[in-house]
């Protein structure tokens, strides 16, 4: 149920129901336990003067508009420097980061984004990762780009959904390795549609709070990519953050939803 | 005597026994008072209805400016988008007629509930685009506070056409305006198509359309259920009744060359509440005709078709029930998790359900075969005989397979050219059609819905120009075939 007034949430506490793995993302979703004397009391007045109920819609369409707004593409920068560069900048941008080929991961720093993001136009992205970030179904427009992404991570990502997953097979060619752990609106029905990425290798499927039958999806997925390692709902690797990115995750804001 | 005794004894409202002595003979229902003075007290505060002289609070309102007859999904997607394309809020009053609030014989919830993008004419084409569309964005769309948000259960795996020798131009020619109006289409060799799908056996098969987006199958009850909730918290009013009657006054005019024409304006509708004879005389501005496959019935009642045949006067409109089987089967070694919705090029398809290796499909009958569309008993014969060869000569592996259960619905279908008719009826001024669209209803049915509305606030197409399925087509002859029918 849609929380407070004050930060009424788009993602329903009811995907959190598996999400014991994943403490961060319920906590961050769903921080509203502590208020629910004053959400009734604003219900109770939305349900019976049309004035709240109209304030509680406008708050949210603006929740929704930020999400658009963060996931909007920079034509510009992709016409300039070419769609390396602007796939790269929209995902250091949402806190997400990059690796281009021959070199380091490219993270985005306290302040602005490194001078030298802007001399790689021709070099091209061979892992991103965007674990946290606020993309959907408009922002993957950017990461779809990168022809030759061979690593893909989309852990804990709040907007991500089946339908972003059917788009997935554009990078069918490249993608070797793809990470969709802890994602709350993904469940079967979008796996089924990752048959496209025949070239895939490592897929990581554990801690999907929509699939209903984790082991039974495990292996039906399996069975489709026969070439694939998929690590589900058993994989000891599960979500165990790695030092680096422990740090990362932490230093970040919560992620609003 | 005893009898009170008895009574005071026995009773379940042991609070009114002090007050149950003063009148004898009398049982003081007083938990029943009290639940009734405060239903009486709730009505009066805001929010509630209250009427002072007599309660109408089962029949639908008397006044009322448009009236949807047909509360499927075509009818709640005209008055979602009428509500949302109103120029000030609370500008229209749309009331809503529904038979059976159970949609216990209604298409929308006896559907597949495919989607696809791949039509031959494009107005098809786009009308899937934007409802896909829609149906991605559905939590913005429908988004009503404090409610949760939809999971309209959506797979998407995509459709798989097949086709023979003769089918395959028709074919190619098909995939090049999808591709032209946006579909995300690719077409596959036979070898192709077993590489990708091993488990089809591509004797007979020429070349193969696949759809790699947007394209597949949900939950038509989700829908249903989100837009009347959706359609509900704007403000429409909603009616469990039967429409029985229209009244209605002619005008006589003349046309610009001379001829003579009678143009006729509905005033009321007369809803029949369910199980009386009672009714109430709704007045309206407009009338939608969103009745699915008994819209040929309304239309009648509008007067439409009553007149020399060949006349304007004298066309029907030509949308008759016809019914559909949809079989669910289990088959253990069936396709995987991979399988889209298959259409082999005899008309039989099918498609997975869920993870347990069920499957859902069927067949459409030619013409010769069709079934009595009076009631909604299944025939296990025809899947006997005229499904099952078919899906066990394309999928080996359906050659055991067990039925398990299985249902009939209604298409509405449009006996002219299998399209929906869409827009006002020429003669009856304000009557408007959102039906006849033969079992591709529910995939387009949010385009329609705004394509209705703008037609009716606006006065003409403003997205997506539909004039290829106005009325005037069954005067006029002039087919808008779609051949891409499943």
């Amino acid at each position: 149920m849609a929380a407070s007034g004050a930060s009424l949430r788009l993602v329903a506490p009811v995907w959190n129901r598996g999400t014991s793995g994943i403490r961060g993302l319920s906590r961050s979703v769903d921080p509203e336990g502590s208020q629910r004397k004053g959400r009734t009391l604003l219900q109770f007045l939305a349900d019976h003067f049309y004035d709240v109920e109209a304030v509680r819609e406008y708050l949210l369409q603006k929740q929704v508009l930020k999400v658009l707004r963060k996931n909007r593409s920079f034509t510009y920068i992709k016409e300039r420097y070419g769609p390396y560069v602007a796939g790269a900048y929209f995902i250091l941008k949402q806190g997400g980061a990059v690796k281009f080929q021959d070199k380091e991961w490219m993270r985005p720093n306290g302040r602005g984004l490194s001078g030298e993001l802007w001399k790689l136009w021709e070099v091209p992205i061979e892992a991103v990762d965007a674990s946290g970030c606020a993309i959907n179904y408009q922002g993957l427009d950017n990461v779809l780009a990168l022809k030759e992404l061979q690593s893909l991570s989309l852990q804990c990502c709040p907007h991500v959904d089946d339908w972003c997953l059917s788009r997935l097979h554009q990078l069918a060619n490249s993608l070797q390795e793809l990470s969709l752990a802890g994602c709350p609106r993904i469940s079967e029905r979008g796996l089924a549609c990752l048959h496209h990425l025949q070239n895939l290798r490592r897929l990581d499927i554990s801690h999907l709070p929509a699939v209903s039958n984790p082991g039974l999806t495990q292996i039906l997925v399996e069975e489709m990519l026969p070439y694939c390692e998929v690590l589900g709902a058993d994989g000891a690797q599960g979500l165990k953050l790695r030092p680096e990115e422990q740090s990362r995750h932490t230093a970040r804001s919560p992620v609003p939803a | 005597m005893l009898r009170r005794a008895l009574r005071l004894g026995l009773g379940p409202g042991l609070l009114g026994r002090g007050l149950g002595t003063h009148r004898e003979g009398s049982t003081l229902d007083w938990h029943g008072k009290v639940s009734e003075i405060k239903k009486k007290i709730q009505s009066v505060l805001p929010g509630g209805a209250w009427s002072p002289l007599c309660d109408t609070s089962h029949l639908p309102p008397e006044h009322s400016d448009v009236v949807i007859v047909g509360g499927g999904v075509l009818g709640l997607s005209v008055a979602y988008w009428l509500k949302r394309l109103e120029k000030r809020q609370g500008a229209i009053r749309v009331l809503v007629v529904e038979r059976d609030h159970t949609y216990s014989q209604a298409s929308t919830v006896l559907s597949v509930g495919g989607i696809r993008q791949q039509f031959s004419l494009p107005e098809n084409i786009q009308l899937s685009l934007f409802s896909v569309e829609f149906l991605r964005n559905i939590n913005e769309y429908l988004a009503v506070v404090d409610d949760p948000p939809l999971d309209l259960q959506f797979n998407p795996s995509g459709y798989l056409f097949l086709a023979s020798e003769e089918g395959a131009t028709i074919m190619e020619n098909n995939v090049k305006v999808q591709r032209q109006e946006g579909a995300k289409v690719c077409l596959m060799s036979p070898e192709q198509l077993q590489k990708k799908f091993p488990w089809i056996n591509t004797e007979g098969v020429a070349l193969a359309s696949y759809g790699l987006e947007n394209e597949g199958w949900f939950d038509p009850w989700c829908l249903l259920q989100g837009l009347r909730r959706k359609v509900q918290s704007m403000g429409v009013l909603f009616c469990h009744g039967e429409v029985t009657r229209f009244v209605s006054s002619s005008n006589h005019m003349e046309t610009a060359i001379g001829e003579k024409v009678t143009l006729k304006r509905i005033h009321e509708v007369h809803v029949k509440v369910d199980h009386s004879q009672e009714y109430q005389p709704v007045e309206c501005a407009i009338v939608v005709n969103a009745a699915g496959a008994w819209s040929g019935r309304i239309a009648e009642l509008a007067g439409i078709g009553k007149g020399l045949p060949g006349t304007l006067q004298g066309t029907k409109l030509p949308v008759e029930p016809r019914k559909r089987y949809v079989y669910l089967w289990h088959c253990p070694q069936g396709p995987g998790l991979e399988a889209p919705l298959v259409a082999d090029p005899s008309g039989a398809y099918f498609r997975r359900e869920g993870l347990g290796n069920n499957y859902l499909g069927g067949c459409s009958p030619t013409e010769e075969e069709e079934p009595d569309p009076g009631n909604l008993e299944v025939d296990h014969d025809f899947f006997q005989e005229k499904v099952w060869p078919y899906l066990a000569q394309r999928v080996p592996a359906f050659e055991t397979l067990k039925v398990r259960r299985a249902w009939a619905g209604y298409y509405d279908y449009n006996t002219f050219d299998q399209n929906g008719v869409v827009g006002p009826h020429p003669l009856v001024v304000n009557m408007y059609f959102a039906t006849g669209f033969s079992g591709h209803g529910l995939q387009q049915a949010p385009a329609v819905g705004r394509a209705v509305a703008e037609v009716m606030l606006e006065g003409h197409f403003q997205t997506i120009n539909l004039s290829p399925f106005l009325f005037n087509r069954f005067y006029l002859g002039e087919k808008a075939q779609e051949h891409c029918i499943i």
